[in-house]
């Protein structure tokens, strides 16, 4: 019966917070959409997100690249398949590696800070006193971080798509001997447009998501500086979490194998 | 329904709380607060430390929202608006939090400015220039207005937040514990501004003071909230002689008398 009961509450909790995930959503997508907009607020988010997240994203998909090329170059050479380098390593880039691990590098970076922030501003009561100013906090505050995300993300990706390609270049041509000139076609052959469309699509999504769970969980710290450092830590996990389980939906709708 | 409070006038008060309940979780806060507020009057809330005085003008503001009973602003039902209507309320309303509630990342003066930029849609070099005014009033230099609020001392950060409160004149006022740190002579100053507020301005003023001076200055009206509840009010010439024992241990500041704190004696 207690097991029962324990599954039975645990469920609830569950039901519970789903419920307010909702809600918050319903009303942060309400409220950006509809005026008064704060430009200047936007204008600072974006620059946040896109621009000084270009170095930990270049890095990691600089990195990722290189490495891509190598372990592809001594897999493939056992079946004498080393041609094939350059297009796994532009086809993973953009498809995969590109919007992920930039969207987690980037819900380390930027989901915590707006969990930190916002946190901060409830629980000193920074939030209420929007509220008596006038100001509604969803468009103040969470309204320009989701616009941010959504539209950064995907051209921060774009540039990690590069730079990724010219990671695997590098190590193709000065590591592997490859000539630069068949390497740079190699890479254009085979890649489509729906590669990189379906990647900056997934950036969009985790970007939203990143800046929605810094919000919620910011939005609802109580307590103090234990309860905003509970709040950056459960941002970065459920977006982390979210950006995997719908990498796999997003795949799976581009990607259908039917 | 008559009146219980003698001194009140008949036209309708600005704020109107009937059975006012708050709990947070097995803890009741508020246990059935009834209070009339006239317009353009003073009221000062005094009681013990954690009674529910700032939950009490929380409840009002609707950031807190109520368990029960009735909260009325300008005879208008508040406790279940809409959200525009509540954003309509809202702009009457300033509000001097407990523990100054300024936005960190912002200067003093856009501190101050902001009900003006942000709600009234002001110009920013007219909103600076209110500004620059309201931070005099409270006796800070245009020196400090470029500042931050961390690096403001904590009476300093009171007085911007009081600033703030008042910036955008509006209606009714909450000031909670506004002479809370400040030296005995800014605290006259900040009194003597509450005052002019009220009485310049026209504005309905509730105040939350330990500061019995202060309460006595200010107020038109002391309130006393004990176990949430009202258990006295009446005109401030009459705090002393109340007739009530937990008034008049309040006033006199004595650990005996019918309020026990809960102390544990080892
Ligand atoms: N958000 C909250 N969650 C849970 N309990 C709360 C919350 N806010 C206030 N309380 C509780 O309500 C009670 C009243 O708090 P309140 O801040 O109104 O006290 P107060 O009368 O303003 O005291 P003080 O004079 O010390 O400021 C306290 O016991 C406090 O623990
Ligand atoms: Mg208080």
């Amino acid at each position: 019966m207690t097991f029962v009961a324990a599954t039975g509450r645990a469920f609830l909790v569950l039901l519970e917070a789903t419920g307010a995930l909702a809600i918050f959503t319903a009303s942060a997508l309400s409220h950006s959409v509809r005026p008064p907009f704060y430009p200047r607020l936007i204008l600072r988010q974006m620059v946040d997100i896109g621009y000084y997240s270009l170095p930990v994203v270049g890095l990691t998909a600089l990195f990722t690249g290189m490495v891509l090329a190598l372990q592809s170059y001594t897999g493939f050479a056992r079946f004498q398949a080393e041609g094939a380098i350059a297009t796994v390593v532009v086809l993973s880039v953009t498809r995969e590696l590109g919007p992920v691990l930039g969207g987690l590098m980037v819900a380390g970076r930027i989901g915590a800070a707006m969990a930190a922030e916002i946190g901060t501003m409830r629980v000193t009561e920074q939030v209420d006193a929007l509220t008596t100013l006038s100001t509604n906090p969803f468009k103040y505050l969470v309204a320009p971080r989701l616009i941010a995300g959504l539209t950064m993300l995907p051209l921060l990706v774009l540039v990690a798509d590069v730079i990724g390609v010219f990671g695997g270049f590098l190590i193709g041509v000065y590591r592997l001997d490859f000539n630069p000139a068949s390497y740079i076609s190699r890479t254009w052959e085979y890649l489509e447009a729906v590669d990189v469309i379906s990647g900056l699509v997934k950036a969009a999504v985790f970007g939203f998501l990143i800046a929605l769970m810094g919000c919620y969980h910011g939005y609802r710290s109580r307590g103090g500086a234990q309860g905003v450092g509970t709040a950056t830590t459960n941002s970065v996990v459920s977006a982390s979490v979210l950006i995997l389980v719908t990498n796999y939906l997003i795949t799976g709708i581009f990607f259908s194998t039917k | 329904m008559p009146d219980s409070t003698p001194s009140q006038p008949a036209a309708t008060p600005k704020i109107r709380l009937r059975g006012v309940r708050k709990s947070f979780g097995p803890k009741h806060v508020l246990n059935g607060v009834d209070l009339d507020v006239g317009t353009g009057e003073s009221l000062v809330i005094i009681g013990g430390s954690g009674t529910g005085k700032s939950v009490l003008l929380k409840c009002i503001l609707g950031l807190l929202e109520p368990d029960g009973g009735r909260i009325e602003i300008d005879g208008e039902d508040t406790t279940h608006l809409r959200p525009r209507d509540r954003e309509r309320v809202m702009r009457k309303f300033g509000m001097l939090f407990q523990g100054g509630a300024l936005f960190d990342s912002l200067q003093v003066w856009e501190n101050v400015a902001f009900g003006l930029i942000q709600g009234e849609r002001m110009g920013r070099r007219e909103a600076k220039d209110i500004a620059l005014r309201k931070l005099a009033q409270v006796g800070l230099g245009k020196e400090v207005a470029e500042l931050f609020p961390a690096e403001l001392s904590g009476g300093m950060q009171k007085r911007v937040s009081l600033a703030r409160s008042i910036a955008t004149e509006p209606e009714i006022i909450f000031f909670d514990e506004p002479t809370t740190g400040l030296d005995p002579i800014m605290s006259d100053v900040i009194n003597d501004l509450i005052v002019k507020c009220v009485r310049d301005l026209g504005a309905t003023a509730v105040s939350i003071t330990h500061d019995m001076a202060s309460a006595r200055k200010i107020a038109d009206r002391i309130a006393m909230i004990h176990q949430g509840r009202i258990v006295w009010q009446g005109h401030a010439s009459e705090i002393d002689r109340s007739g009530n024992a937990m008034v008049d241990q309040f006033v006199h500041g004595r650990a005996d008398g019918p309020i026990q704190m809960e102390i544990l004696h080892p």
